[in-house]
């Protein structure tokens, strides 16, 4: 047994040791630099341990100041601020996919210790600062018993909230703090398994239209192709008869839809997959083109193709687009919200915000941050640069952004923290 | 040892004997899966291959402790040979198996592969020979006598 330890042990060093990243690589921007696919025999895992902030708080650029809006959350994903200013904030965990294989139990295990323990809420919750102090001295549970509710969305005097397995619309009045009535069912979505559970929303500029992101059911295809009908697309829901179709396919986790603004062009952050090595492949921004088809699980990045799906498509794989804009590997980008109404002026006029949930699937820790895209004419123009930082220190997890949040009325940054179920806000000092 | 070992009994302890078939048992199937999942790229048939390896491992891994007791007590009889070629060829198998756990645990096509095939047929391969070689080290009556 001796020799099977040390024979182990030295497997184990071998094939772990093989996996480090370019710093030189540069891996935003509409060209990201794609290295070989390097696939390792153990999948190079780095959870960084929860810490929480212990009174501090992130850091944000010079002439901004940051403080909790809510804390004690139960799991915040994304939040939405109603016309009248009050805020909400979807809270909850969803997913109900088994465990087919022993990788999936030890890595479920592992991947557990990067999360809060905290029990998803399953609920939203309403904040309500009205004097704009940044103290909430409102808070109530706005809805109760959802379903792992995550996108949110008001158009024309009703709240529509993407459960994991639905899209519910509740009327609302006005000044509301509490909604007891059952929401009722706009449509059905895709929620077998989801394996990637949440539905993110929005709705288009002349709100008729409901987009609805749905992600795959898997890495890239290992549970079979057969569950991943209608997943990784974003579905437009026609909001008054909930009748829906494919508006774009092969986007394998789109987590946040949001419309820019001088365009009235849908946009998405998109998750890709995992396991191709530390800087492979690059998560996304990008404008969701009608009836194109991004690549999964066939390539990546336009024509890089994954030789893990099976049988291969070489037809898919020449559809595929390339994405707008590259956000960096494994940074987990799960929030977008555009700068409306000139935004906080200055740099930061113009642009999405991105909440970067972070990486567990590279050694060198990859998000953990809200970055800032400059926009210019309603493209990219210009690298990402840091907005909130200081979620990752010595290597430890204070926080993990989730859903971002602009609000134009009192130009602050909603921030939804779901390590330390915080909600931050940041505003101009 | 010889005197002590009677004509009529078994070189193994029956637990023993028991715990060395299931690593036979599934290594062996865990190459018939594997040879499944190539053919109709059904993930199924992977997924049956990556427990069907790990449950290899575990057996194979007290099976594989006892065997290093029974060669170091059988260093002085005549079936330290046979006793000797059952722990590396098992050790082999396992050294294998491990590997091919983790190659299992690669997504989709890469989870079986050129190598997690050449993997499944050296860990069948070197546990049948473990295996013949541990049951054929049973004294045989004329030595015993």
């Amino acid at each position: 047994m001796i020799r099977h330890l040390l024979g182990a042990t030295a497997v184990l060093l071998a094939l772990t040791a093989c996996s480090r990243s370019d710093p030189n690589l540069r891996q935003t921007g509409p060209n990201p630099d794609l290295p070989a696919q390097n696939q390792t025999l153990v999948p190079p895992m780095k959870i960084a341990e929860p810490v929480g902030w212990n009174g501090e708080r992130p850091a944000v650029p010079a002439g901004f100041a940051i403080t909790p809006l809510a804390t004690d959350l139960k799991i915040p994903r994304q939040i939405l601020v109603l016309p009248n200013g009050d805020i909400l904030v979807a809270e909850g965990s969803g997913g109900h996919a088994p465990k087919l294989r022993p990788k999936d139990v030890i890595a479920g295990l592992i991947k557990a210790k990067g999360k809060s323990s905290v029990k998803g809420g399953d609920r939203i919750t309403l904040l309500r600062d009205a004097d704009g102090d940044g103290q909430a001295e409102l808070r109530t549970t706005f809805i109760d018993n959802l379903d792992a509710p995550y996108g949110l969305a008001f158009v024309d005097g009703a709240l529509y909230v993407a459960e994991q397995g639905a899209l519910l619309r509740f009327p609302h009045e006005p000044g509301q703090t509490r909604i007891t009535a059952p929401g009722a069912v706009l449509t059905e979505l895709p929620s077998a398994i989801n394996h990637h559970w949440t539905k993110s929303l929005t709705s288009s500029a002349d709100g008729q239209t409901l987009y609805v992101g749905i992600g795959s059911n898997s890495n890239v295809g290992e549970r079979g192709m057969a569950v991943e009908q209608d997943r990784a697309v974003v579905w437009a829901i026609d909001r008054q008869t909930g009748t829906h179709r494919i508006l774009a396919s092969g986007i394998r986790n789109p987590t946040a839809l949001a419309i820019e603004p001088t365009t009235s062009a849908l946009w998405a952050v998109v998750n890709e997959r995992d396991e191709l090595g530390p800087q492979l492949a690059p998560d996304y921004l990008t404008s969701v083109r009608p009836g194109a088809f991004y690549g999964w699980p066939y390539s990546y990045w336009g024509q890089n193709v994954d030789p893990r799906a099976h049988p291969q498509r070489p037809d898919k794989v020449a559809e595929a687009v390339k994405p707008d804009y590259a956000l960096g590997s494994h940074v987990a980008a799960l929030g977008l919200s555009f700068a409306t109404n000139g935004g906080f002026g200055g740099a930061f006029s113009q642009g999405a915000f991105i909440g970067e949930h972070g990486s567990w699937n590279r050694q060198d820790l990859s998000g953990y941050k809200v970055s800032w895209v400059p926009f210019n004419a309603g493209r990219p123009a210009g690298q990402p640069v840091d907005f909130a930082t200081g979620f990752i220190k010595d290597g430890k997890a204070r926080g993990r952004p989730v859903g971002v949040t602009f609000d134009p009325q009192r130009r602050i940054l909603l921030i939804a923290d779901d390590l330390s179920n915080t909600v931050w806000r940041v505003a101009p000092q | 040892m010889i005197a002590a070992t009677g004509s009529e009994r078994p070189a193994h302890n029956p637990l023993h004997a028991i715990l060395l078939c299931f690593p036979i048992a599934l290594f062996t199937s865990a190459l018939i899966s594997d040879i499944a999942y190539l053919r109709t790229a059904e993930m199924q048939w992977s997924n049956f291959s990556a427990w069907l390896i790990v449950g290899a491992l575990v057996f194979g891994g007290v099976a594989g402790l006892w065997a290093i007791v029974q060669l170091v007590l059988a260093w002085r009889t005549p079936q330290r040979l046979a006793t000797l070629i059952y722990v590396v060829a098992l050790a082999l198998a396992w050294l294998c198996g491990l590997i091919n756990a983790f190659k299992h645990s690669q997504d989709a096509w890469s989870s079986v592969g050129a190598l997690g095939l050449t993997l499944s047929i050296l860990s069948t391969l070197f546990v049948l020979v473990a295996g013949w070689f541990a049951y054929s080290a049973a004294p045989v009556r004329g030595i015993a006598r």
